[in-house]
């Protein structure tokens, strides 16, 4: 149904796709697999006309068709939900479905009766409910995410691409979704998903294509196929390879943050967990489980409800970031664009922005010349690899924008470190180098909390794990207890502390 | 050999310099303050005498003075809509302490200072603890300082200040007025503090990412709120000179003078969405301002009609600055 063959595209120097292909049948789930930054993402976005590709042919139906715009690509019958929902949050799921090209009334008012019928038709075909008069910012994630397939379908896409639809969801909720996309496919939609669980794909999927640094590796079914093939063909090798060896466990060493009582929401869950000198304290749980929340409600970044923490053995807890920067916590930040850099400094300006302290003169001014050999140390010693230390960021790669986050805290010497989802959209090479750093950091004695949603990521490097579910810590793990299925185990059913 | 050594490195020093306009912020609107002056030149014989450009100068001091602290503003990614209204506020009270309350007069021009920074407090309070938009909360502190001069003068000038007030209006210092001067010393105190100071790197920095700043532990409130007593302090300059040169306070003074300052900072490169932009491109712009308006004077346009033109090249510079990017 759906040919894209020799698929080449280029932004500026970088070749992001080397003559990629992908064949997707009629009443098929067809996986799209590949690490963060293979390519999965542009070649939908050829594949739907939202950037152009330089060389290749998509054939539909056995068609060659081209497409300049989105518009095309809907017209000719190719639907995608995207991983950051395009729904306007404070309009309804009618509104929504409908959103641009809205059912007119004689009088060319909206037909909202018509409207409405049609997207509860359409709802119906999926076999869900979900309220049509809602604004759908109050409707869950999972179901969002069924108006935009509905808008999708309201189409009549007969090619539906889903982007990491799972990632928010719930399990319960993920059985819903692929009880929907099997009803979907019996109706004869081809369906592309992409999705790093590897378990969900072998649970929903028929075949699997692999891409792995924008080269196309291949396509099997998912019958002739085990975990450990497909693992070595996203990566090219074993990933236990990318970890430094853990250290000897340390119980003697000093506690840097104490953190007795954190409570996110009101009536909400408990936790308590330790942060020890020069280890790595992984925090795992499912997407908006607590990780980042707790993590920030340290620093004084979140509201929490209540916030007992000692950091150092001072009870004091910081209210601001820049209070916390004082005491000696630095954050990497989620997202590298909206919370991490600002893009219109150059690398130099982004590591010195929180430490001018350092570079005065006179009193008041800043002395430029501490300012460029401290910053470049530090840009050197974390391996950036840059044109130079005036180079916008915006020309980096995002490994080497992650490093450059990280040098602004290692310029700061800040002894506790809180590294959100540190590799995340960082291709294979860089990760290594990312894991590598934090080794080395942690042997200098520095103590790392991180966050991630990658279980190989905390197993391989966690010397100690908290796991969260709905809000709290529900368990904390160690030694050879630091494996996937306790981890999974914990996150779907550890016992919540509702006690102080 | 050596002969070919300094050319080269003559050029390519010439290169680096010529490399750095090309970035330069500065680039378009000096590019644009030579075109209008040539044009200028052209449709008038007076334009380029000395004579005339002090006075473009003299013209621009007063709007020219708000428009540093609005650029400090609008680099952070906020607007401050109330400088017109503030600078009247300060006018009238200063002249009040000194008129009504008989105070000396120097007490009176600190009044004025006093005022304008504590109303900048006012609505650097509101925007960076209250959560609030700048220019929703700057265009009601802007009825709020026009309203309060208004109630204390009864709608009325204040007038019967001390003769050596008008020096700060209409004196001069070695044949240069004092407004001028007034306004250069300014912006040269701008110039080190964005771009010497920690202060101002924290000033671009927010309005580049306000978020990634203040994960990163700056105090960005912090510097929010000083940035709009700094136009709370450049509203009250503009009323020492607007008050030197009128000799009375005049509580409708002002009327729209924000909408000039922006438009010298915008003429001037800065984005209006913040992060990017220089303090002497808003002097350069403010300039830009002054020969348009003096030109078409000059030349003999219908006022009427030059609002129109004056509209027309705003929007052209920014739309060729925006192709620019």
């Amino acid at each position: 149904m759906l040919q894209m063959k020799g698929i080449r595209k280029a932004f500026g120097p970088v070749q992001v796709l080397h003559g990629v292909n992908l064949e997707v049948q009629a009443g098929e789930v067809h996986a799209l697999l590949g690490e963060n930054g293979a390519g999965k993402s542009t070649m939908m976005k050829i594949l739907c006309g939202i950037i152009g590709a330089d060389d290749g042919v998509i054939e539909i139906d056995g068609k060659a068709r081209h497409f300049a715009h989105y518009d095309e690509a809907i017209a000719a019958g190719v639907g995608i939900v995207f991983q950051e929902f395009s729904l306007i949050p404070y309009l309804t799921a009618v509104e929504n479905i409908f959103l641009a090209r809205e059912k007119k009334t004689r009088f060319g008012l909206l037909d909202r009766k018509a409207m409405r019928a049609r997207a509860k038709e359409v709802l119906d075909k999926l076999g869900v409910e979900v309220s049509l008069d809602k604004p759908v910012a109050e409707l869950s994630v999972a179901e969002q995410q069924f108006v935009e397939i509905a808008k999708a379908l309201s189409l009549d896409a007969r090619i539906l691409v889903l982007d990491e639809p799972t990632a928010t969801l719930t399990p319960s909720e993920v059985e819903y979704l692929f009880k929907v996309m099997r009803e979907l496919r019996s109706q004869g939609v081809a369906i592309v998903f992409i999705s790093h669980h590897l378990e969900e794909i072998f649970e929903i999927c028929d075949r699997i294509t692999v891409l792995r640094d924008g080269e196309y590796v291949g396509t099997r079914r998912v019958g002739d196929i085990d975990t450990n093939e497909l693992v070595e063909m996203m990566v090219g090798r074993r990933i236990e390879s990318n970890f430094p060896p853990k250290p000897e466990a340390r119980p003697q060493a000093r506690v840097v943050i104490d953190a007795q009582t954190i409570q996110l929401h009101k009536a909400g869950p408990f936790s308590s967990f330790q942060l020890r000198q020069g280890e790595i304290l992984g925090f795992a749980g499912l997407v908006g489980s607590g990780r980042t929340e707790t993590a920030l409600s340290i620093m004084g970044a979140y509201p929490a409800v209540r916030v007992n923490v000692e950091i150092n053995g001072d009870a004091t807890t910081p209210r601001n970031p820049s209070e916390a920067l004082a005491r000696g916590i630095g954050l990497l930040p989620e997202s590298r664009k909206e919370q991490g850099l600002i893009t219109s400094f150059s690398i130099m300006q982004n590591v010195s922005v929180n430490n001018y302290g350092k570079y005065r003169k006179m009193g008041a001014f800043l002395d430029l010349a501490a300012e460029r050999k401290h910053t470049v140390k530090a840009i050197n010693d974390v391996r950036v690899k840059a044109p130079g230390p005036d180079a916008p960021c915006d020309t980096l790669s995002g490994g080497n924008q992650q490093k450059v986050v990280i040098a602004r805290w290692l310029n700061h010497h800040t002894p506790i470190l809180i590294f959100d989802e540190p590799t995340r959209g960082i291709d294979v090479g860089a990760k290594a180098e990312i894991y590598q750093l934090m080794r080395e950091l942690t042997e200098e004695g520095y103590s790392i909390i991180m966050i991630s949603s990658e279980l190989p990521e905390i197993t391989g490097l966690a010397d100690r794990v908290c796991v969260f579910r709905s809000g709290a810590v529900v368990a904390t793990l160690e030694g050879a207890a630091i494996n996937s299925e306790e981890i999974m185990k914990h996150a779907t059913t550890g016992k919540l502390n509702y006690v102080a | 050999m050596s002969h070919d050594a300094t050319t080269q490195s003559s050029s390519s020093a010439l290169q680096a310099v010529t490399a750095r306009l090309k970035h330069s912020p500065l680039l378009l609107p000096l590019a644009g303050l030579i075109v209008v002056s040539i044009a200028m030149a052209f449709a008038s014989d007076n334009f380029f005498s000395l004579d005339n450009i002090v006075n473009v100068l003299r013209q621009q001091s007063i709007i020219g003075i708000l428009a540093i602290g609005m650029t400090f503003v609008i680099l952070t990614g906020g607007i401050d809509l109330s400088v017109g209204a503030v600078m009247a506020l300060c006018g009238t009270l200063g002249t009040g302490v000194m008129v009504n309350m008989g105070m000396p007069g120097g007490i009176g021009l600190l009044a004025m200072i006093v005022v304008g920074i504590l109303f900048g407090l006012f609505n650097g309070l509101l925007v960076a603890w209250g959560k609030m938009p700048a220019i929703i909360v700057t265009l009601a502190t802007m009825l709020i300082a026009r309203g309060l001069g208004l109630v204390y003068s009864g709608g009325y000038p204040i007038s019967g200040l001390p003769g050596w007030v008008s020096w700060f209006g209409i004196g001069r210092v070695a044949g240069v007025p004092v407004p001028i001067i007034i306004m250069v010393v300014l912006y040269a105190m701008a110039w080190v503090l964005l771009q010497r100071t920690a202060f101002g790197r924290h000033v671009y920095a927010i309005g580049g990412n306000e978020t990634a700043t203040t994960l990163s532990g700056v105090n960005t409130k912090r510097i929010k709120l000083i940035v709009f007593m700094i136009s709370g302090f450049t509203s009250a300059m503009a009323a020492i000179v607007f008050t030197g040169r009128l000799m009375s306070g005049q509580p409708g003074a002002g009327v729209a003078f924000e909408l000039d300052a922006i438009a010298m900072v915008v003429l001037g490169g800065t984005a209006i969405a913040g992060g990017r932009g220089l303090i002497l491109g808003t002097l350069i712009g403010a300039v830009l301002l002054g020969i348009i308006n003096n030109g078409l004077n000059l030349v003999g346009i219908n006022p009427y009609l030059q609002d129109v033109i004056k509209g027309l090249i705003i929007l052209l510079a920014i739309y060729i600055g925006r192709e620019w990017r």
